[in-house]
């Protein structure tokens, strides 16, 4: 019913209004992020991992930072890693950044038929897998790939994957990117957001319950914090005390609505774990040291039986949304370069190279290597074929897995459809 | 049909024989863990799982927070991890928050990840009318589900059915929807609303080993061998059903579906080329429903024994209305009605 635009009902009282969130800047808009709040590195305190979800309040509201200005790792956080280790994350960031250039392009040159990048939240990935042990069970979204080649995970098969070729393991069946990795610790990715939240905290749930070691992790973005599986995640983490580090990665962009939609006007997301009563971390998601450390923490915390910890990573998604998107149709492309927070890879390499453990031709030979390890497994994937080069999988493989076995109607179809192959003449039918 | 029958039988309703399911498989495997709201210390809300936390232990059996898609989501991550979840939703009618877990990610799982990871959990759940439950106590979202690729629907009639087909289902490696006929619980409720109650105690299907046995999923029972037609019905509706047919006089031939999802066509071919007429039977609202998916099949593959239009005898296209609860329930005098319509030429 609409009402009537006459007098307000009630003289004495205001007409009511109602707030609907815009960014700060739009296309064309000159950028200026001072507003943006950045608490110094090293001033957070870091709490005992067993502390009271209640003593969290404050931190839930500043930011977890160790790298200064100065490229040095300051306070309570640093998590003194050995130069080696600081040496093989900044190897994985660029390696994952190599990675989706390639695979970017390769969606454009009509290889596959999608792809999402992770420009800038490298750290964010790569440092918590570097945090976890190999044995924790990662439930990502689809910006998570850093986990897989942080584990090891061969590039190869990755592409084979985005390519659905004769080599990917799914079959052709998934969209790209949306891998499944059981041997790295890395759960089937689904297209619905958020489902993977209280899938993690049920199989932290159970590992808890058989009395195991192993903890879980799950990732979902700021947006996706909006769903109801993101609620009963954290009602179910909480109640249970589940040994699962649930992490928000706020790159202030969910498509072309910015993170006002998904509530950050009013709050940060990590305080949204405080009333769960989950212990909540907010940390420079491209600091990947602080990544490192608030992961490391808590997967302490729930190694111990301590419970869950909630932890936003406050980052910029550089690129667009994935290779359908535009970004310039709703942001300023000012935005990527003004972000206060810079680039997780010059970051790190900027430590290196202030505790003399790295030098900018090091950096530049290692980019150059690992540009050509990329575009030597893209040669080898594309071996097994691309999209669109005639079908890569045995034409019944449509109907293998819809059950553990195969029902009759299934089986009637799937005889319908190899009739309907050899109707059609097409070569490629029983291959 | 694999039904091992044990050494000892007992006189059971529908509720202890689901419990007793409960308990032998979770003696049997210790990675079958029961969860749902108040299942745990208070046994369930229909009395389900009555002692079974105190047997088995809190981590075992345990209450969960008000979220369906909370339990759903949780069920699958421990499945994922290796356990056999057997979640409970209190009534199928607040199933609905959890569709995007069950239909996007448990029926999904194995497919998406091509085996990788599985989703072996038992979703129980009281479902249907006639015990004037409203709107949100009633209703019967079967449909729903036998649409979603990767999901098994199971609905029992018996205590001795539900028993072994709820073993049957914990023991699948894939998603299974057990929905429970909360109306026949106590007994085999006929349709005759307005007179006594019965039991299950003089109900041949009251019998239950007290041990484990399977009937196995996809499998339907002939519960009463006739020429004249065939009936498909399931849960409380088969026992309608088989009073309408002997009150009518008519000699029908009466299949209780058990598993709607896989379906066992070979039966009911079977038998409507024997009878040459099929007549169809579900509480849930008509437009949609299974009974369109049961006719669409019986006419595709019996269409030149057909001797009259398939019938289809549902609930109507309504919300399941309270005071209302005998004139939209598909009772004797609608099935009674449609049996003589499709008898007439006779």
């Amino acid at each position: 019913m609409a009402e009537d635009p006459g007098a307000p009902m009630r003289p004495n009282m205001p007409r009511l209004s109602l707030h609907v969130p815009e960014p700060r800047f739009r296309p064309g808009d000159t950028v200026d992020f001072a507003e943006v709040e950045i608490p110094a590195a090293g001033a957070a305190r870091r709490p005992d991992t067993g502390a009271a979800p209640r003593d969290f309040a404050e931190l839930a509201y500043t930011m977890v930072r160790v790298l200064d200005e100065q490229g040095q790792a300051v306070g309570p956080w640093n998590p003194r890693l050995a130069p080696d280790t600081l040496r093989r994350m900044l190897r994985d960031m660029v390696r994952l950044r190599a990675f989706d250039e390639r695979m970017f392009r390769a969606q454009r040159q009509g290889k596959t038929s999608f792809y999402m990048k992770a420009l800038g939240e490298e750290a964010v990935a790569i440092a918590a897998a570097h945090a976890l042990d190999a044995e924790d069970m990662c439930f990502p979204s689809y910006r998570q790939q850093g986990l897989l080649i942080a584990r090891g995970c061969p590039l190869v098969d990755m592409m084979n994957q985005i390519y659905s070729n004769t080599g990917d393991k799914l079959g052709g069946k998934q969209l790209p990117i949306m891998y499944s990795e059981k041997r790295f610790g890395f759960f089937s990715i689904s297209g619905n957001l958020t489902t993977q939240y209280p899938q993690a905290v049920g199989w932290a749930m159970a590992s808890a319950a058989k009395g195991d070691s192993r903890i879980a992790a799950v990732w979902c973005g700021e947006g996706s914090t909006a769903e109801g599986d993101f609620h009963s995640a954290c009602t179910f983490a909480a109640v249970y005390r589940a040994p699962v580090v649930m992490n928000i990665v706020n790159n202030q962009w969910a498509i072309s609505s910015f993170s006002g939609f998904a509530g950050a006007e009013s709050t940060t997301f990590a305080a949204r774990g405080i009333g769960y009563g989950i212990a909540s971390l907010r940390v420079d998601g491209n600091d990947a040291l602080a990544v490192y450390a608030a992961t490391q923490w808590a997967a302490e915390r729930a190694r111990t039986n301590a419970g869950p910890t909630l932890i936003e990573h406050f980052t910029y998604r550089a690129e667009g949304h994935s290779t359908s998107d535009d970004p310039s149709q709703y942001r300023s492309a000012g935005e990527p370069t003004a972000w206060p927070l810079g680039d997780p890879i010059r970051r790190l390499k900027d430590h290196l190279i202030a505790i003399s453990e790295w030098d900018e031709d090091r950096h530049a030979a290692q980019d150059r290597e690992l540009a050509e390890e990329v575009k030597a497994a893209q040669k080898e994937a594309e071996k097994n074929g691309i999209l669109g080069h005639g079908l890569h999988q045995p034409l019944d493989s449509l109907f293998d897995g819809v059950f553990e076995e195969m029902p009759w109607h299934l089986r009637e179809q799937r005889a319908q459809m190899l009739a309907e192959e050899e109707a059609s003449g097409r070569p490629w039918a029983r291959k | 049909m694999s039904d091992t029958m044990t050494d000892t039988t007992t006189r059971m309703n529908m509720i202890q024989a689901i419990n007793s399911a409960l308990d032998v498989m979770m003696a049997r495997d210790a990675d079958v863990v029961v969860m749902g709201e108040d299942v745990g210390y208070f046994g369930g809300v229909f009395r389900a799982t009555a002692g079974l936390q105190a047997k088995y232990g809190k981590t075992r059996v345990f209450d969960t927070p008000i979220t369906e898609t909370g339990i759903m989501g949780v069920a699958i991550g421990m499945g994922a991890y290796g356990l056999r979840p057997v979640p409970e939703i209190q009534f199928a009618d607040y199933i609905y928050p959890a569709l995007d877990q069950l239909v996007s990610e448990a029926a999904r799982l194995r497919y998406r990840s091509a085996g990788e990871f599985t989703a072996p959990i038992t979703i129980r759940s009281p479902y249907g009318g006639g015990i004037f439950g409203g709107q949100t106590h009633s209703q019967s979202p079967e449909g729903i589900f036998t649409h979603v690729s990767g999901m098994k629907t199971v609905i029992p009639s018996t205590p001795y059915d539900a028993k072994g087909l709820l073993i049957a289902a914990i023991e699948d490696n894939d998603p299974v929807l057990f929905l429970e006929p909360k109306r026949i619980y106590n007994g085999p409720f006929n349709g005759h609303w307005d007179r006594p109650a019965e039991n299950w105690s003089k109900h041949p299907g009251g019998d239950v080993p007290t041990g484990h046995y399977r009937v196995d999923l996809g499998t339907a029972a002939v519960v009463r061998a006739g020429e004249a037609l065939t009936i498909l019905a399931y849960g409380t509706m088969v026992h309608v059903c088989a009073k309408v047919v002997e009150e009518e006089g008519v000699d029908a031939e009466i299949i209780d579906l058990r598993t709607l999802v896989p379906l066992d066509i070979a039966t009911i071919e079977a038998s409507v080329r024997k009878t040459g007429r099929c007549m169809i039977v579900h509480e849930a609202t008509r437009t949609s429903g299974f009974g369109a998916e049961l006719s669409a099949l019986v006419q595709e593959r019996c269409f030149y024994h057909l001797e009259a239009p398939i019938e289809r005898v549902t609930g109507f296209d309504t919300p399941y209305p309270h005071s209302l609860e005998w004139a939209y329930f598909p009772g004797p005098v609608r099935i009674g009605q449609a049996l003589k319509k499709i008898m007439k030429d006779v």
